[in-house]
């Protein structure tokens, strides 16, 4: 069970003629499988679901989920699809469960089926006791939740996650990262989604796609990605106030060294075997060694490497920057 | 996970299912739904009775006529009397004021078509609600858009012309209503229905207000599809509600008006609702000019909402 679930080719979309904001970009999705599309803001992260969810037409290149054609056959894409936007779409002014609803009455699910599935929906993403309340007295990770259950109402085999922990606190940010493992575990579900959080992506991603500048840079699972940078880093501090940079170079296996801020950042092959060495090399010299500490790579290594340390100052779609920052004054109006 | 996919979108099902969201949007709004049922009783309560043209042509706004007494020479007469004729001034100020209110009768049959400005203008009204109500269609689906609900309506297999149709729906079901209050609240404050008047003309009145309702909301809805700023269905709306309001026979018969506004008039569908309601209520209907009126709405209707539909399968994705 391997078979491409989603695949892009090419993807291309150009917006008012000169802002590309996804460039020529292929990939494809397993069945089964969580992956993640990691990148900064305004990468091109939300176009590209946007195109695969029907929402957005392509400029150029092709895409398919499921085997339809997300451009000539869409209306089948949305059938087996769910989505879970980045943005509360929820309508306020409604209760849970006439939400849900609305949502199943949009994919004409027929209503004996709709009301028992809604019931069973808000019970796993544990909105039963607040299923008669309006949406507007919900919290940010109720909504979320809520949407959650929309996108699940017409038992999509591929659902499309944007950003699903945009702006939640870190309770609500874990129990959400269970209902996804739970839907790829218990529902076979295939699940394609977008975050800018490093640690989640760790966390949930089977495969990852760094994305910048509306271009794939490198794609793997966290592992792969991990090692690609190949090395541990250890971190060191001395109590003399000197440079000792040089010194670590010349020590075996020491592939690179970054002073900052009086710390330098070390990075080595097999680190537990290197760290006794350069203390030993340093106090030779007459330095002592405060503070030591060994880190594997992390994603945050990797994503730095990838995307650059510097700022950015994108140019992002204004519809893109006022939705997200309604989605995040939403998230935390209660 | 195999099952086979039971979804089956239909436009009926998702057009009944989008415009229930929006109709209990607006009841469950208390303060909303009260400024609605306020909206028209302020209306008719004010302008329904501030703009007293009858009472232009009531004796009193003659105000205190000061006739001297004519004095004709008998001479004059036919056939000639000796001395003197005198006719007293407060004779000839009464037959006056009596002359000056079957004259204001005649003029107000002549230029309304019927002898009471109020009833005239409640009719006028019921056009004015319609007009107002429709347009906020437009702005409705700009915040939908804002809110990212029209962004997840889009993701799902439902018909694109039941997202437009609901709003245009919405916005006709809520005139219909506002409508049905103004007629009530007229004829309770002294409207004068023509002999002719049933209530079957009850249901033409309905129609009439659909048909534009229809048309006037897939204006402003097409106008505000690809719109992300509220700004510009609001600038649109003032823009237009001048013009449509008095370039028409809503308050003032166009037969009175300058050539010019007359030719705007003659393409200004409040015009033709106007006219539709007012021979359906006030008026002896005449049934050729109903048929013209009827006939202008639904060609309006139809060409708008067709317009409506185009644009919203054209623009809806991008």
């Amino acid at each position: 069970m391997s078979e491409d679930v989603i695949v892009a080719e090419g993807l291309t979309k150009v917006f008012n003629k000169n802002l590309v904001a996804v460039d020529h970009v292929s990939f494809s999705v397993r069945h089964g499988e969580i992956f993640g599309f990691l990148g900064p803001n305004g990468a091109g992260k939300t176009t590209t679901i946007n195109m695969l969810i029907t929402v957005l037409k392509p400029t150029d290149g092709k895409a398919s989920v499921l085997g339809y054609d997300v451009v000539k056959q869409a209306n089948e894409v949305r059938k087996v699809i769910g989505v879970v936007p980045q943005e509360y779409t929820a309508d306020e002014d409604l209760t849970g469960y006439e939400n849900v609803m609305l949502c199943a009455d949009l994919y004409g699910i027929p209503r004996e089926i709709a009301e028992k599935r809604a019931i069973e929906l808000l019970n796993l993403v544990e909105l039963t006791d607040f299923k008669d309340k309006k949406v507007e007295t919900y919290s940010g990770g109720m909504r979320r939740r809520l949407e959650l259950a929309c996108g699940l109402i017409n038992r999509p085999k591929v659902l499309f996650l944007d950003e699903p922990t945009l702006g939640l606190d870190v309770q609500t940010r874990s129990a959400t990262w269970d209902y996804i493992r739970r839907l790829k575990n218990e529902y076979g579900m295939t699940l394609l989604m977008t975050t800018h959080y490093l640690e989640e992506a760790d966390e949930l991603c089977d495969r990852i796609a760094i994305i910048d500048r509306g271009k794939i840079i490198v794609t793997g699972t966290p592992r792969e990605l991990k090692d690609s940078l190949g090395g541990d880093i250890i971190t060191i501090s001395i109590k003399e106030n000197s440079d000792v940079g040089d010194i670590i170079r010349g020590i075996e296996n020491v592939k690179e060294v970054i002073n900052e801020n009086g710390a330098y950042r070390i990075k080595v092959e097999s680190g537990e075997v290197t760290a006794p060495l350069i203390i030993e090399a340093l106090r030779k010299k007459g330095y002592n060694v405060t503070r030591l500490s060994l880190t594997e790579p992390t994603l945050n290594e990797v994503y730095l490497e990838h995307t650059g340390r510097a700022m950015r100052d994108t140019e992002e779609s204004r519809e893109a920057f006022r939705a997200q920052r309604m989605t995040l004054r939403r998230a935390r109006a209660r | 996970m195999s099952k086979t996919n039971e979804s089956h979108p239909s436009l009926i099902r998702g057009l009944r299912a989008l415009t229930i969201r929006e109709l209990k949007k607006w009841l469950k709004d208390p303060i909303m739904l009260l400024m609605f049922v306020l909206q028209p009783l302020i209306w008719m309560g004010l302008l329904g009775k501030a703009m007293n043209i009858n009472a232009m042509f009531s004796p009193s706004s003659l105000g205190n006529l000061e006739i001297p007494n004519i004095q004709i020479p008998g001479s004059l007469l036919d056939p000639p009397v000796s001395g003197v004729v005198v006719i007293p001034g407060s004779l000839v100020a009464q037959q006056l004021r009596q002359m000056f209110s079957e004259m204001g009768a005649n003029v107000m049959q002549k230029t309304f078509g019927v002898t009471d400005y109020f009833s005239y203008m409640s009719v006028g009204m019921i056009s004015m609600i319609v007009m107002t109500t429709t347009m906020f269609s437009g702005m409705s689906i700009v915040w939908d858009r804002r809110l990212g609900f029209l962004g997840k309506v889009i993701s799902t297999p439902v018909s694109r012309a039941a997202i437009i149709f609901s709003k245009v729906l919405n916005a006709t079901l809520r005139a219909m209503f506002q409508a049905t209050i103004i007629l009530a609240l007229a004829y309770i404050l002294g409207l004068q229905v023509s002999s002719t008047f049933t209530l079957l003309n009850v249901l033409g009145v309905y129609a009439a207000i659909f048909l534009l309702g229809v048309g006037l909301s897939s204006v402003f809805l097409a106008f505000s599809i690809r719109s992300t700023r509220m700004e510009r269905p609001m600038q649109f709306v003032s823009l237009v509600t001048m013009p449509l309001m008095f370039a028409s026979n809503t308050l003032f018969p166009i037969s009175l008006m300058p050539e010019w506004i007359q030719a705007i008039a003659r393409v200004n569908p409040l015009t033709y609702l106007t006219d539709a309601l007012r021979q359906l209520t006030i008026l002896p209907s005449d049934a050729s000019a109903i048929i013209i009126d009827f006939t202008y709405l639904g060609i309006f209707a139809a060409v708008l909402a067709t317009i409506g539909l185009v644009l919203s399968w054209r623009y809806l994705t991008k």
